[in-house]
């Protein structure tokens, strides 16, 4: 037995290092290709123009218009409903009451739900039952079922993080519990908010499955939330593979939705840190 | 002077007001779940009445509108496409959160954390046109015609290895760093002790990640339907083009109607089923973890 | 100001609150039982005993924060100036503006020093910043703040010292002008010379306010307690074992046990 000189690496280390390598080149492998061949097609005509001849030719003008119509009627509506539900949850339920129980295993469930499966929810209840056909209204909704569970879970987990003594001593002041609720926890809580907004934005902009039957494919600018509208990660979809010699303008739009990605995760921790340092000073 | 004249201690009416609001988002929240349910059973229900649940696997083939209703193949695809893909991202996800927390260096460390937490972020589309452009005209060269189970294995498991790696490396990091002291005093080497005290004492932690990437997996449309060439087919090989369920939904559902698209709606129900017991094995699994 | 005043020291001898066979169970679990206790005007009590014996428990349920913990249950009766407070149509939150609270641990909110003092101000319906900055003013002159805060009212409460904060929790309290006030071991988790202060300045809230104020310390309990409960714990369960004039329990006490615990003999 020769002792082992420092040098010489052990298979164990030479393999954890191979893992992180390859995952690292294959990470810029996807990342430089969509670069490389996207930027080249990227200009301010791409963004501000209407797709020509299927999309092969022009900009994305009226498919940002309704990726952000669908994000924005997704927010409205599962922003309010999620942080009602998890105040209720952190603040007037206990961990082990059986309400609570009951509706963070549903989450759990709605949670793991694949989005293909709420695209068939969302055309079956939004799109027929409800008439509201192909439109931007019936995609948003069927979103605003999806991220609930990231915006319920995240929003608990920032209310659960306000140290009790702050509600102790606000009850001690005799505040009533509406009061502390919004003065005092909602603002505590934001981080935790702003945490799960970011994650939940970044799941309904990279969402496909769930719009194909719900917001459907029409790229022309919507002009009410009742008309159908394209979403940029659909636009992809059908470029590259409807579209015969639509690759370029695919490219361009897949940096378009990454960039687009980067910016809600930039401005949410930009938030984030405004917002704590506008409530220690004031 | 008083500041405060009001002595009367008769109660406010606010604090009510607050809890049935609250309630009543709580119970739209639950509304929500019972409702997707609900209509995926309502919506399947037309098809396994008038067809039963047996003739799904024992038809001879899958031509819904002819009225063969076969869904074997298409679950044969799911199954082996996320078979693979766990296998595949298993070693590399756990490698990759040991590599993160026992032998990165510490600039290279968080560099890699960000990484994989950007890998998470990239949308499902964005994986399938890579994966379409790139990756199967690669396939292509080594055994026509490129799309295939190979390149959906591929794209799925780079799409689950965050979640694998994630889940493992917050498990890694629960385990207290005096083993590591411990095991170095008696000249243990820093391999040996990750495989002999953290992988056991972290078992159940990386078993819920492998479940979790599953479920990724299971019910991830896009990508596969962009590499995989969608042909309903057992496959024989790799290199063969199969459809998964969720491929299947998204392609049917826009012309499918009546019985077909009641059959789409079973294979909906069935990924939700899949879904609910692979939750219930995760959590079955965690609760093991905080009482054994 | 000079009014309210008067009319408390025309009251000092009645008891302000009056506890009767009050006790709290913990789902099952007694805490405390049959706690009969007068809480005089204007005087300052101290419950003395060892740890888990009750005390704080007993004085959370003098302003209701027991409401706030899931499966609790308070058997008995507390009134104050005459009035049940253990009554579902009695407001808690009215309740706690009149019987304020310190903590063990000082829970400034994560506001400036100024908004700590104004916040709980509008929301009992004082908006005027003029009326507010006065108050503000001699509320944290009153607790001897004033002069190290002035020039930082409105940088972070979080980044006063330990007795710092304490202090500006019990300006915090004192400014919605309570009539009780009730401290959990209020200088237990902070330094020998910050203890000092805020020791001082509880004994200068006599004659002002009733206050209530558990204690682990013996020696602060008799510099500045003038009624002392001796709590002890007797079959798993907190009872009063013997309630006087500090005077008289330290000195005369009537039981046994008393006697063994003052003179650090028993706890």
């Amino acid at each position: 037995m020769g002792e082992k000189s420092k040098n010489q690496i052990s298979l164990p280390t030479f393999i954890v290092w191979a893992i992180a390598l390859s995952v690292t080149a294959v990470f810029c492998w996807i990342l430089g290709d969509i670069l490389w061949h996207g930027v080249g097609q990227l200009s301010w005509e791409f963004l501000t123009t209407e797709p020509r001849n299927a999309g092969r030719e022009g900009g994305i003008a009226p498919i940002l218009i309704s990726t952000c119509l669908i994000l924005a009627v997704c927010l409205a509506v599962s922003l309010p409903l999620s942080v009602g539900t998890a105040v209720l949850l952190a603040e007037f339920t206990t961990t082990e009451s059986r309400f609570g129980r009951l509706v963070r295993r549903s989450l759990d469930v709605l949670a793991g739900v694949p989005s293909i499966v709420f695209g068939l929810f969302g055309n079956a209840f939004f799109s027929i039952k409800l008439g509201l056909g192909f439109s931007i209204l019936s995609g948003g909704l069927t979103l605003a079922c999806m991220v609930l569970p990231i915006l319920i879970r995240s929003a608990e987990e920032g209310f659960r993080a306000v140290p009790t003594e702050y509600r102790l001593g606000a009850a001690a002041l005799g505040l009533s519990r509406t009061t502390t609720l919004w003065k005092l926890l909602l603002p505590a809580a934001t981080p935790g908010l702003v945490v799960g907004l970011v994650l939940g934005i970044g799941r309904a902009i990279a969402e496909t499955a769930a719009l194909i039957f719900t917001s459907g494919y029409v790229d022309r600018m919507p002009e009410s939330l009742l008309d159908s509208g394209r979403s940029l990660s659909i636009h992809i979809f059908d470029l590259s593979m409807n579209v015969a010699g639509g690759d370029a303008n695919a490219y361009a739009s897949a940096l378009v939705l990454l960039i687009l990605l980067l910016l809600v995760n930039g401005m949410a921790t930009w938030i984030a840190q405004f917002w704590l340092a506008r409530r220690i000073k004031s | 002077m008083t500041l405060f004249n009001n002595k009367n201690l008769s109660p406010s009416q606010s604090d009510l007001v607050l809890l049935w609001i609250l309630r009543g988002f709580a119970l739209l929240t639950g509304i929500i779940v019972v409702l997707i349910t609900a209509f995926l059973l309502l919506e399947a229900l037309p098809v396994l009445q008038q067809v039963g649940w047996l003739r799904f696997v024992s038809d001879p083939s899958w031509h819904p509108v002819q009225g063969f209703y076969n869904l074997m193949p298409m679950l044969w695809g799911s199954l082996l496409v996320t078979l693979g893909a766990v296998i595949l991202a298993a070693p590399l996800g756990i490698g990759s959160a040991i590599f993160c927390q026992y032998y990165a260096p510490p600039f290279f460390s968080g560099f890699y954390r960000q990484l994989i937490n950007l890998l998470a972020g990239i949308p499902s589309v964005v994986y399938g046109f890579w994966g379409l452009v790139v990756l199967v005209p690669l396939i292509g060269k080594l055994q026509p015609p490129g799309t295939s189970l190979l390149a959906g294995i591929a794209i799925l498991t780079l799409m689950i290895l965050p979640t694998i790696a994630l889940t493992a490396e917050a498990s890694f990091s629960e385990v207290p760093t005096e083993y590591f002291q411990g095991a170095a005093a008696l000249g243990i080497s820093r391999w040996a002790t990750i495989r002999s005290v953290v992988l056991p004492a972290t078992k159940s932690g990386l078993f819920t990640g492998l479940i979790l990437g599953t479920g990724r997996a299971i019910g991830e449309t896009m990508a596969v339907l962009m590499v995989c060439g969608n042909v309903v087919q057992t496959p024989t090989s790799i290199f063969d083009p199969i459809r998964t369920l969720t491929a299947n939904i998204a392609l049917e559902m826009a012309y499918a109607t009546g019985n077909h698209r009641s059959a789409l709606f079973v294979s909906g129900l069935l990924l939700m089923v899949a879904i609910a017991i692979l939750v219930a094995v995760a959590e079955g699994m965690s609760r093991r973890n905080i009482y054994g | 100001m000079k009014k309210s005043q008067l009319t408390q020291n025309s009251r000092l001898s009645l008891p302000s609150m009056q506890t009767e066979r009050l006790s709290l169970y913990y789902g099952k679990k007694a805490a405390f039982t049959d706690v009969t206790m007068p809480i005089y005007s204007g005087k300052i009590t101290a419950l003395i005993g060892p740890s888990g014996c009750g005390k704080t428990s007993f004085l959370s349920c003098l302003n209701r924060l027991t409401d706030l913990i899931p499966h609790t249950k308070v058997v008995g009766s507390i009134r104050l100036d005459a009035v049940e407070i253990l009554n579902n149509r009695v407001d808690a939150i009215a309740l706690r503006r009149r019987v304020g609270t310190i903590f063990q641990k000082p829970n400034p909110f994560p506001f400036s020093i100024w908004k700590n003092l104004a916040f709980p101000l509008k929301e009992h319906g004082i908006k005027k910043r003029e009326q507010l900055d006065r108050l503000i003013e001699t509320t944290l002159q009153d607790v001897g703040l004033w002069s190290e805060v002035k020039d930082r009212l409105h940088t972070s409460a979080l980044f006063l010292s330990g007795g710092q904060k304490q202090r500006l929790c019990i300006a915090r309290a004192l400014v919605l002008q309570p009539e009780v006030l009730l401290l959990d071991e209020p200088c237990s988790a902070l330094d020998p010379i910050s203890s000092g202060v805020v020791e001082d300045l509880i004994a200068s809230l006599r004659g002002r306010y009733t206050v209530v104020i558990v204690t682990h310390n013996l020696a602060q309990a008799r510099r500045i307690g003038d009624y002392a409960a001796l709590f002890w714990v007797r079959a798993e369960v907190g009872r009063l074992i013997e309630y006087g004039t500090v005077e008289q329990i330290f000195t005369a006490p009537q039981q046994d046990l008393t006697a063994a615990y003052v003179n650090g003999i028993r706890g």
